[in-house]
Parts: structure tokens; C-alpha cells; sequence
């Protein structure tokens, strides 16, 4: 138990991330920052987390917070991970940004039982809009900072991703939405998502008859 | 920069005093004696010689809490002691080895920690070694002394443990050579840690290291004076020596740091002297850490310890790095720099891959660095940092553990 006993508010798609969870699992959390969800999880749901953060200062921030953390780049932090060792491996906002998406994937659903993946959505209807009316990117949704300040990388929308998905033999279990704005936003969110959903969760599985790997010794 | 961050309970420093009298010193220390494995009860050791009577030099700072559960044991590295922090007398111009991170307000708060730290057996700072006369003839046990290895070390050190009356270590920290014994002490004794805190070190010495290891000795060894070991009654290997530590201190330092440190930077002169005298700072330099080097250490000690070092390798005595995990219990903070091409990141990598195998709570920080090996005795803000919050949450969950 961490001894700190303050619950600072996580983040809309955390919590979001974390409802998804069942208590008493393994957790892995890719690029898992100061560490928020993570320590959350242990605390509310009794789950074993793990985290991989390249960033030096946010590793001591999780060390502070008492959680097991590994400072490595999530690309090849995963290696000597062995299959099935987690119940569930998180990456939230972070699959547009790595070099080799397909990749980080595959080893998430190798070494999990299940995936968590938060993508930001460039459908949503304003940053459609502006590209449309002003023929620049829109400061919207996720997309707050211009171009040239933030590591944007990959562009893709919501069904962009449910595509890849399908192309990979990738099951998704389960998809929720993100919206600010209140109870109309986020209803038109759920109905319309690729246009009104600013970040998509989804937790994936591997699509395939093979066993499940998670039950060992 | 976190360095810049006041750190926590911080002690104000009074500039009218002088170091040993400083709110964050712990002040004038001694160094203590422990001696057991009195024949015919003598230590077994992996070589299958044994060792008795055995004779550890140490220092403490700081008090047992009532329920023994704040005790830090320090591990020092190849050529350190027993004297960590403080000062033996006022006259004293330094402080230990490790003066920066232990003391009141320091990472290792002797406010709330009781800190140990003993000289490696094979040693000559106060500990049984070649130097020490063995009991049995009256003389210098000399090359006869048994070859010791990491977890003989370790092993004399748990009989100190004992001797203090301490059941469970809060911490066992080192860096370098001192990190192998962070090592062992997890491996040997899984039920006596709660935490292990291994520093800039290896689960094997790699062939580098050994390579780096066999030149110093090879340096003694050939020294005229070296005379077989047989050197006390006469002038020691005192070239051998400075020429082995100036061989170390290249390994210790990294190519960004030397560049920064000297540069191409002359010793007193605007030209080259056309001779071989010193010219560059980096040459003064070695020199200078050689000399001073051969009036503090003992060559055969520096023979023996390095030995200790070569012979360090997990893998081959559990069957791989990950099966010498199998028991351990303790949580870790496995600390690296990225500059260190002695001990490089990856080879803490393989501790943390070894713990992850075997389900075992770890913190892996790999600190960026342009110091090289010697990171783990300079980077003290990000170090302290790091080992402050690491043990605080540590400390309050051996409190709350149940039983005495």
C-alpha cells in the first residue's frame, strides 16, 4: 500500500481505462507518466501494476508513489517480458505516437490477455471542420498544441483503428468513448463515435482459437 | 532540474562552523572491531579454505530504532571502507566516501535510519586480509591468504548483522563492487532484507571487466618490489599500484566527462615539452590519483578484491541471472547511469529482466549522466532524491509489518 493516502483525480479516459479493469488482475501500463493510473488501480482495486515510463524525472515520480516501475523505451521495454505474464497491458494515448504501432500491439497482446488502448480520434467533427472551412489542422479535441510543438505522429481516426484491427486479427472486446461536454456530447459520442468521440478506448484480445496463455504456474 | 528542488527537511548549514560541526555532518565517528570465526569455529569459504579468527572493521551512525527495522547497511566498492560519513578527528581535510548522502537531512537521514558499513574481508582498512597478521604463524598472512569471493564478503558481513542484533536489513545499498554484494545479500539471506538498492553494477563481471582487472594485477605482479606478495618488511609495489588505479580511473570516468574535465587542457605550460614529463592535465590527473592511491591501499589487497570480482557471476552459480532470484523477497531500486561504460545500463538491465522473471517488486532508473562510472559518487541530488522517497515508503511498511 502506498503510504500516500491523498487521491488526486485521475484523468477522464483513466478512470475510464480503469473501470475496465477487473480487481485482482496484473496490470501492465505502457508509458504509464507519474503514475496516476497505476497507483489508482492499487488502491481501489487491489491489482498488481506495473509500469515501463522513459522519462527519468516521472520513473522518481513513481518510485515516490511507492509502484514498480521500469525506465525503458515501451518499443523495446517489453522484450523480456514473458507471454501471458499480465492480465491487462495499457497504452493510453500513446499508440499514435510510437514508430512502429503494429508492432507495440502485437507485443501488448502477447504479453496480456487482454489490451487497453486509448487513441485520440481525428474524425471528431471539429478538427473535420476546420481542415474543411480552414484548410489548417484545428486546435481541437486532443489536438490542443500546433503541429510544430507537440509530437503528433500518427494521424488516425476511430475506424481507422477498428481497420487495423480487423486487418491484424485482432478482437475488440469492447470500445468506449470519450467526450467533453456534458451528457449531449457524450450521447452523441456513443451513437456516432468516428465523428464525435474525441479518444476511443478499446480493449483488445487476440482473435485466434489458440488457448489462452494467462493461466500458468 | 529536480536537483534544484529543496530537498525534504532540509538542514540549514551554518557557515561559521566547521565541517565536522555542520548540522548535516554526523560529526566525529570511530571506527569499531568485530571479531569472529575463532578457531576452531573458522568461516567456510566458496573456495573450500577457511578463514578464523576474522576481524571486521565498521562505523555506524546514527540509533536502532526500538523495533531494529531503520538499519541500512552500505556496501562500499573496491577501493572504499568503512568510514562512509563524518570525520575521524577535527584535523581531518575529507569526510568518508559517501559523506554526501549520509547525515542528517541527507538520502540516508541518520535522524531516522541507523546506517552500517563495514570493510570488505580481502580489504586493508581494518579488515582481516593479506595485510593482517594471521594469528597462527605471527607473520603477515600475505599470498597466503585464502582467495575470497563477493559472497564471502557478504557472509562475514550477515555475522556483523548478527552480532548488532538486527533480524531484518531495511536496506542493503552499494554501487560498483558494493551493488554485487546488494546482490548477494538478497540471493543469500532472502528473509534478512526488505530492500535492495543495487547501484552503477552487474549480475557477472563481464570479460571487459575482468580484461580492466587482469592489466591492474598484472601491473603489481610485475612491479620488482611485489617479491611474490612478501613486500611488508620492504619498499612495496607502490609502481604497480598507481599504475593499476590510474588504469581504474580512465574505466570510472567517460569520454564526455574527460572531455569536459581536461579537455586537451596543458599542466602548467603554454606548449608541449617535447619530453615525457607530465604535459596534459589528464595526465597530471592519473598521475596524481595513482600516487595518492599507493599511500592508502595495499597491492595484495587490490589483488585480492579484484579477484573477488572476477570470480562475481550469478549466472553461473544459480544455472542463469534469473534462477539466482528465485528466493529473493526484498523489493528493489536498480539505479544506472547512461554514461557508466564500465558497468553499462544494460547489465542492470539484466538485474531488472531477473527480477521481472521472478514476479519481484522493482524500480529501474537509469539516471542520464555524462559522469561515467564515478556517476554513483557525484550524482547526488538525483541519487538522494530517488533512495529518499524509496525508503520512507519502505520504512513505514516494515513498520507496519506484523511480529518483532
Amino acid at each position: 500500500m502506498p503510504a500516500n493516502a491523498t487521491a488526486p483525480r485521475l484523468r477522464a479516459d483513466l478512470l475510464e481505462i480503469a473501470s475496465l479493469i477487473e480487481p485482482g488482475t496484473r496490470v501492465l501500463d505502457l508509458g504509464c507518466g507519474e503514475g496516476e493510473l497505476m497507483a489508482h488501480l492499487e488502491r481501489t482495486k487491489a491489482v498488481v501494476a506495473r509500469g515501463i515510463e522513459i522519462k527519468p524525472e516521472r520513473v522518481v515520480d513513481c518510485v515516490a508513489k511507492g509502484l514498480s516501475i521500469l525506465q525503458a523505451d515501451i518499443e523495446d521495454g517489453l522484450q523480456d517480458c514473458e507471454d501471458g505474464s499480465f492480465d491487462y497491458v495499457v497504452l493510453s494515448l500513446t499508440l499514435h505516437l510510437v514508430s512502429r504501432p503494429g508492432l507495440v500491439v502485437r507485443e501488448m497482446l502477447r504479453v496480456g490477455r487482454r489490451g487497453i488502448v486509448s487513441i485520440p480520434n481525428f474524425g471528431y467533427w471539429r478538427i473535420r471542420l476546420g481542415l474543411l472551412l480552414r484548410g489548417r489542422v484545428p486546435r481541437a479535441g486532443y489536438y490542443k498544441e500546433p503541429w510544430y510543438t507537440t509530437p503528433r505522429g500518427h494521424v488516425m481516426t476511430l475506424n481507422d483503428f477498428r481497420d487495423f484491427c480487423a486487418e491484424n486479427a485482432i478482437n475488440i472486446e469492447q470500445q468506449r468513448v470519450v467526450a467533453a461536454g456534458g451528457g449531449l456530447s457524450m450521447a452523441l459520442a456513443r451513437a456516432l463515435p468516428n465523428s464525435f468521440a474525441q479518444l476511443g478506448i478499446y480493449v483488445l484480445s487476440r482473435n485466434s482459437a489458440s488457448p489462452s496463455p494467462a493461466r500458468r504456474a | 532540474m529536480s536537483g534544484d528542488e529543496p530537498q525534504m527537511e532540509q538542514v540549514a548549514l551554518r557557515p561559521d562552523l566547521p565541517p565536522w560541526q555542520q548540522p548535516d555532518s554526523v560529526g566525529i565517528v570511530q571506527t569499531r572491531f568485530f571479531t569472529f570465526a575463532q578457531p576452531p569455529d573458522e568461516m567456510p569459504l566458496d573456495s573450500g579454505a577457511k578463514l578464523g579468527p576474522i576481524t571486521l572493521a565498521y562505523e555506524t551512525y546514527g540509533q536502532l530504532d526500538a523495533r531494529r527495522r531503520n538499519a541500512v547497511l552500505i556496501c562500499h566498492a573496491l577501493s572504499g571502507d568503512a568510514h562512509v560519513a563524518g570525520y575521524h578527528s577535527p584535523e581531518d581535510r575529507k569526510p568518508g566516501w559517501w559523506d554526501a548522502m549520509v547525515g542528517p537531512g541527507k538520502a540516508f537521514d541518520t535522524r531516522r535510519y541507523f546506517v552500517i558499513c563495514a570493510n570488505c574481508i580481502g580489504g586493508c582498512k581494518g579488515s582481516t586480509g593479506p595485510s593482517s597478521i594471521n594469528p597462527a604463524t605471527g607473520r603477515r598472512y600475505a599470498r597466503s591468504f585464502p582467495v575470497v569471493t563477493m559472497a564471502d564478503m557478504v557472509r562475514a558481513q550477515k555475522a556483523l548483522i548478527d552480532h548488532l542484533g538486527i533480524t531484518k536489513l531495511l536496506t542493503v545499498v552499494g554501487g560498483s563492487m558494493g551493488g554485487m554484494q546488494v546482490l548477494e545479500w538478497a540471493i543469500q539471506y532472502p528473509d534478512r532484507v526488505w530492500t535492495a538498492i543495487p547501484i552503477a553494477t552487474t549480475p557477472r563481471l563481464t570479460a571487459q571487466g575482468i580484461a580492466f582487472n587482469v592489466v591492474g594485477r598484472q601491473a603489481i605482479l610485475d612491479d620488482p618490489n611485489y617479491r611474490g606478495g612478501d613486500y611488508y618488511d620492504s619498499e612495496p609495489p607502490t609502481r604497480g599500484l598507481a599504475i593499476a588505479r590510474m588504469l581504474g580511473h580512465i574505466t570510472y570516468l567517460s569520454d564526455e566527462s574527460m572531455h569536459q574535465k581536461f579537455g586537451r587542457q596543458l599542466r602548467d605550460k603554454d606548449d608541449y615539452s617535447y619530453e615525457f614529463d607530465v604535459d596534459f592535465e589528464v595526465e597530471s590527473y592519473l598521475k596524481y590519483q595513482g600516487q595518492s592511491f599507493v599511500e592508502r591501499f595495499d597491492a595484495n589487497s587490490y589483488l585480492y578484491i579484484t579477484r573477488a570480482m572476477d570470480y562475481f557471476d550469478l549466472a553461473a552459480r544459480h544455472g542463469s541471472v534469473a534462477a539466482a532470484f528465485r528466493n529473493v523477497q526484498a523489493r528493489f531500486l536498480v539505479i544506472a547511469f547512461s554514461s557508466d561504460w564500465l558497468y553499462p545500463p544494460y547489465q542492470s538491465r539484466q538485474i531488472v529482466s531477473a527480477l521481472r522473471a521472478n514476479r519481484i517488486h522493482f524500480a529501474y532508473y537509469e539516471i542520464p549522466s555524462n559522469y561515467g562510472h564515478d556517476a554513483f559518487l557525484l550524482e547526488k541530488e538525483r541519487i538522494s532524491r530517488v533512495i529518499e522517497d524509496f525508503l520512507a515508503l519502505n520504512y513505514a511498511r516494515a513498520l507496519a509489518e506484523e511480529g518483532r
